[in-house]
C-alpha cells in the first residue's frame, strides 16, 4: 500500500505504523487478523481506534505496545517511535521502552495494579524503574501524579491499597502509573468502558489535559464514538482487521465517506431525535477464517458493485480523509451486483 | 406513581426494599467489636407500570438496578414492600400451581448472553424448555414447530437449532436468550442491560427486535440500563435511581426535556454529545457513596449544588409534578427552577 494517510497536523510524526500484519498460527491454517494497516500519530495529537468487537484494535495496540500474547506475532510492517524502529527489539529493550516512553492503560484497571502493593508502592518502584531517583524524590513524583489525575487527598490516599478506591479512581491511579516516566506516547484500550458515564467524563476530561499540556501522543482504542467525538483529533474506523476509514474526527462522524462508518454511526441512539425503529446494519462482522474476498463488507453494503466482489479496496483520498471503498475510486464499484452473483 | 390512579396497573411495587447483611462473621465482629454491616440496596422503592408499556431503570453502577429486577421476578425475597402482578400479590401466592402459572407469564433476559445459556445444550433444547416444564406444547411437531417459530421470531433459523451457544456471535446469543425468553409466551418482561455487553450495531438490531416483538405481541417490559440514549430510544417512562431509591420518574420526553432533580440533571449532563455541537460534558465532582454508610437526610446532598442544611438531615419526599414524581426539596420549594432542554443539534 502506498498511500499513509498522515496526520493533520505538519509536526513530524511521534509514532509510525506501516502496512502492520499480525498474525496468529492455528491448527487449521495461518488467521491474519491485522490486515495491511497504516496510519501515524502527531505529538499531541489523539488518534480514535474504534469498531466492533474483534476488529483488530487491541491486537493494533498490543502490537504497538510489544504485548502480542503469542502466538500472535507481526507478521509484516514497521513501527517507529520517534523515528526509531521498535517492532523488532528484543523484549528487554522493549521493556524498557514501554515504561519510559510508551505508557499502556487496559480496561481493567486491576490487571494493571497489584492488589497486595499500595498503590504508593507500585508508583514509586515504576518512577524509579525508569527515572534516577531518590525514593523520597519518588514518593513526592508519586504524589504530584496522583494530584495530577485528580486524586482528592494525594498526600494521605497514597498509602491506601487498590481495593480502597472506587472504579473510577483505580483508572486514575492507572493512568498515573503510566505517567510515571513522563512518556511521549499513551496507548489507551478502551480506558473507559468499565466504568459509569459520569467517570468517563471525568477521565477524558483528564486524557485530553495530558495531551494539551504536554504534547503527549494519544492513540485511544474504544467501540464507543461518544468518547471519540469528544476526545480525538481523527479517527481510524476499523472493520474484520483493516482500517475501512481515517480522518478528521468531525468529517468521520458527521458526513463519512464509507457505507459501513454510516451504518455504525447511524445505529448509535441520539437524543436529537427518536424514531420507531434504529438504523440497523443486518448481519454481523464475518470471522476471520470467513473473511469474503473483495471488499470484506461487501455481505452487508447496500452499494456495493460487481468490482466489490473480486477486488480489495485500498484506502482513497475521500472528502478530507480516506477510505477503503471503490465508491470513491474514479472506476467505481462496477456494474450492480445480483444476490446470485455474490453467493457465487 | 402517587397520581396513578387514572392508570391501571399492571404490575405494581409498593415501599420495595431489600438489604443485605454484608458483616464479618459473628466471632470476628465480637473479637474485633465491628457492627453488623447491612446494605440497603433497594431502600423503598414504588413503581407502577402499565400493560404494554416499556418502563426503564437508570441510575450509577450499584444503585440497585438489578436488584430491584431480580426482586420482581422472585429470584430474592423481599426485605419489606410488596409486588403486585397483574392483580395478584406475588408473595401470597402459596399454591405451586398458582405460583408456576404466575412465573410463565413474567420472564427475564439478562446482561450477559454468554453467561445465561447452558453452554453443553444445543439451542433447540435451551429455547424447549420453557414449553416442557409448563407443558405447552401437544406433541413432539408441536414442539418443533414451535421452537422453530420462535427461532423466526428473533430472526434466526429453525437449522440454528441444532447448533450449541458457543457457535453464535454476542448478539445472536442475546436473540437466542430473548427467544427462550418468549417461549412461556410471557406477558411482562425484565430486561437487564440486554444490549450492554453487545456493540452498538448488534445493540441496534436487538433494540429495534425487542421493539417490534414488543408491538405484535403487546408485551409489557421493566428495561433497565444505564445508557440514558438507549432508555430514550426504548421506553415510556423511567425512573432513576440513586443509592437504592428512585429519585424522579416522568414519562420519557419530560424527563429528557425538562429533568427536575439535580441528580437526573446530572447523568442527562454526562450524556456524550455525538451530534458535535461544542456542548462539553460536566464532568461530575465525585462519585456515588458507598451503599453501606448512604449519607443522611437526602443522599444525594454530598454532590449537590443545591443541598442545604434541610437536605442534610431530612429525607425529601416523592411529590407528583408534571405527570411523573420528584424526591427533591429544591424542587417542592421552588428554590431550583425547571428549565426545557433541547438536544438536537444547532441548524
Ligand atoms: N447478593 C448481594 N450481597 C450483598 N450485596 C449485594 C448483593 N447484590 C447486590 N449487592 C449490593 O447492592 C447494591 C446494588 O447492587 P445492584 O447489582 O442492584 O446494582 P446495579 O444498579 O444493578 O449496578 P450495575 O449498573 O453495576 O449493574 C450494590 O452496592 C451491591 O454491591
Ligand atoms: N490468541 C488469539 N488466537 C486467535 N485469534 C485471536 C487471538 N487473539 C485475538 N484473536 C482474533 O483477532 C481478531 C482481533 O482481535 P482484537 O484485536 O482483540 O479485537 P478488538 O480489540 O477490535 O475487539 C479477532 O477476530 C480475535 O478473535
Ligand atoms: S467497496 Fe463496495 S462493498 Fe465495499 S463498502 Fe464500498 S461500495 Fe460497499
Ligand atoms: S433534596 Fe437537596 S440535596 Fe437532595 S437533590 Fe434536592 S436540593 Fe439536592
Ligand atoms: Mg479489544
Ligand atoms: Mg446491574
Amino acid at each position: 500500500m502506498t498511500t499513509v494517510a498522515r496526520s493533520l497536523s505538519n509536526k513530524e510524526p511521534l509514532l509510525e505504523v506501516k502496512n502492520l500484519r499480525v498474525e496468529f498460527p492455528t491448527r487449521r491454517g495461518t488467521l491474519l487478523a491485522v490486515d495491511d494497516v497504516s496510519f501515524d500519530i502527531a505529538p499531541g495529537e489523539v488518534l480514535g481506534v474504534v469498531g466492533e468487537s474483534g476488529a483488530g484494535k487491541s491486537l493494533t495496540g498490543n502490537a504497538i505496545i510489544g504485548l502480542l500474547e503469542p502466538p500472535g506475532r507481526i507478521a509484516g510492517g514497521e513501527i517507529r517511535l520517534e523515528g526509531r524502529r521498535i517492532d523488532n527489539l528484543p523484549y528487554e529493550q522493549m521493556r524498557k521502552i514501554r515504561g519510559a516512553r510508551i505508557g499502556a492503560i487496559f480496561q481493567d484497571p486491576l490487571t494493571s495494579l497489584n492488589p497486595l502493593y499500595s498503590v504508593g508502592r507500585q508508583l514509586v518502584e515504576t518512577i524509579q524503574t525508569h527515572l534516577p531517583m531518590s525514593a523520597a524524590d519518588a514518593r513526592k513524583r508519586a504524589i504530584d501524579l496522583l494530584k495530577e489525575v485528580g486524586i482528592p487527598g494525594a498526600e494521605h490516599r497514597i498509602d491506601h491499597y487498590p481495593h480502597q478506591f472506587s472504579g473510577g479512581m483505580r483508572q486514575r491511579v492507572v493512568i498515573a502509573l503510566a505517567l510515571c516516566a513522563g512518556p511521549r506516547l499513551i496507548v489507551a484500550d478502551e480506558p473507559t468502558t468499565a466504568l459509569d458515564v459520569s467517570i468517563q467524563a471525568q477521565i477524558i476530561a483528564l486524557l485530553k489535559r495530558l495531551c494539551r499540556d504536554h504534547g503527549t501522543a494519544v492513540m485511544l482504542v474504544t467501540h464507543d464514538m461518544g468518547v471519540i467525538a469528544e476526545t480525538a483529533d481523527r479517527v481510524a474506523v476499523m472493520y474484520a482487521g483493516r482500517i475501512v476509514e481515517i480522518g478528521p474526527v468531525h468529517n468521520v462522524i458527521k458526513h463519512a465517506n464509507h457505507p459501513y462508518t454510516r451504518g455504525l454511526m447511524g445505529s448509535i441512539p441520539s437524543l436529537g431525535h427518536r424514531s420507531e425503529r434504529l438504523i440497523q446494519i443486518d448481519g454481523s462482522m464475518p470471522r476471520l477464517t470467513e473473511i469474503p474476498r473483495g471488499c470484506a463488507f461487501n455481505p452487508r453494503c447496500s452499494e456495493r458493485g460487481r468490482r466489490c466482489l473480486v477486488e480489495r479496496p485500498d484506502l482513497i483520498p475521500a472528502g478530507l480523509g480516506w477510505a477503503a471503498c471503490w465508491l470513491h475510486d474514479v472506476a467505481g464499484v462496477g456494474p450492480a451486483a445480483t444476490k446470485e452473483l455474490a453467493d457465487a | 406513581m402517587p397520581d396513578g390512579s387514572t392508570l391501571r396497573s399492571f404490575v405494581r411495587i409498593e415501599g420495595l426494599k431489600r438489604h443485605f447483611d454484608v458483616s464479618a462473621p459473628w466471632l470476628v465482629r465480637k473479637l474485633e467489636g465491628r457492627s453488623r454491616q447491612l446494605v440497603q440496596a433497594v431502600d423503598g422503592i414504588d413503581i407502577d407500570i402499565a400493560k404494554g408499556e416499556t418502563f426503564s431503570l437508570v441510575g450509577e453502577s450499584g444503585c440497585g438496578k438489578s436488584t430491584v429486577a431480580r426482586l420482581v421476578v422472585g429470584l430474592y425475597p423481599p426485605t419489606a414492600g410488596r409486588i403486585e402482578f397483574d392483580g395478584q400479590d406475588m408473595a401470597g401466592r402459596r399454591v405451586r400451581s398458582e405460583s408456576a402459572a404466575l412465573r410463565r407469564r413474567l420472564q427475564m433476559i439478562f446482561q450477559d448472553p454468554y453467561a445465561s445459556l447452558n453452554p453443553r445444550w444445543r439451542v433447540f433444547d435451551i429455547i424447549a424448555e420453557p414449553i416442557r416444564a409448563f407443558g405447552l406444547a401437544t406433541s413432539k411437531a408441536d414442539l418443533e414447530k414451535q421452537v422453530g417459530d420462535l427461532l423466526r421470531q428473533v430472526r434466526l433459523t429453525p437449522a440454528d437449532g441444532r447448533k450449541f451457544p458457543h457457535e453464535f456471535s454476542g448478539g445472536q446469543r442475546q436473540r437466542i436468550s430473548i427467544a427462550r425468553a418468549l417461549a412461556s409466551r410471557p406477558e411482562f418482561l425484565v430486561c437487564d442491560e440486554p444490549t450492554s455487553a453487545l456493540d452498538v450495531s448488534v445493540q441496534a438490531q436487538i433494540l429495534n427486535l425487542m421493539m417490534d416483538l414488543q408491538r405484535r405481541f403487546g408485551l409489557t417490559y421493566l428495561f433497565i440500563s444505564h445508557n440514558l440514549a438507549v432508555v430514550y430510544h426504548i421506553s415510556t417512562r423511567v425512573g432513576v435511581m440513586y443509592l437504592g431509591r428512585l429519585v424522579e420518574q416522568a414519562p420519557t420526553d419530560t424527563l429528557f426535556r425538562r429533568p427536575k432533580h439535580p441528580y437526573t440533571r446530572m447523568l442527562l449532563d454526562t450524556i456524550p454529545d455525538l451530534e458535535m455541537t461544542g456542548r462539553q460534558r460536566t464532568p461530575v465532582a465525585g462519585e456515588v457513596p458507598s451503599p453501606l454508610d448512604p449519607p443522611s437526610g437526602c443522599s444525594f446532598h454530598p454532590r449537590c449544588p443545591f443541598a442545604n442544611d434541610r437536605c442534610k438531615a431530612e429525607r425529601p419526599r416523592s411529590l407528583p409534578i408534571e405527570g411523573g414524581a420528584v424526591a427533591c426539596h429544591a424542587i417542592e420549594e421552588g428554590r431550583l427552577a425547571i428549565e426545557d432542554r433541547d438536544y438536537r443539534p444547532a441548524p
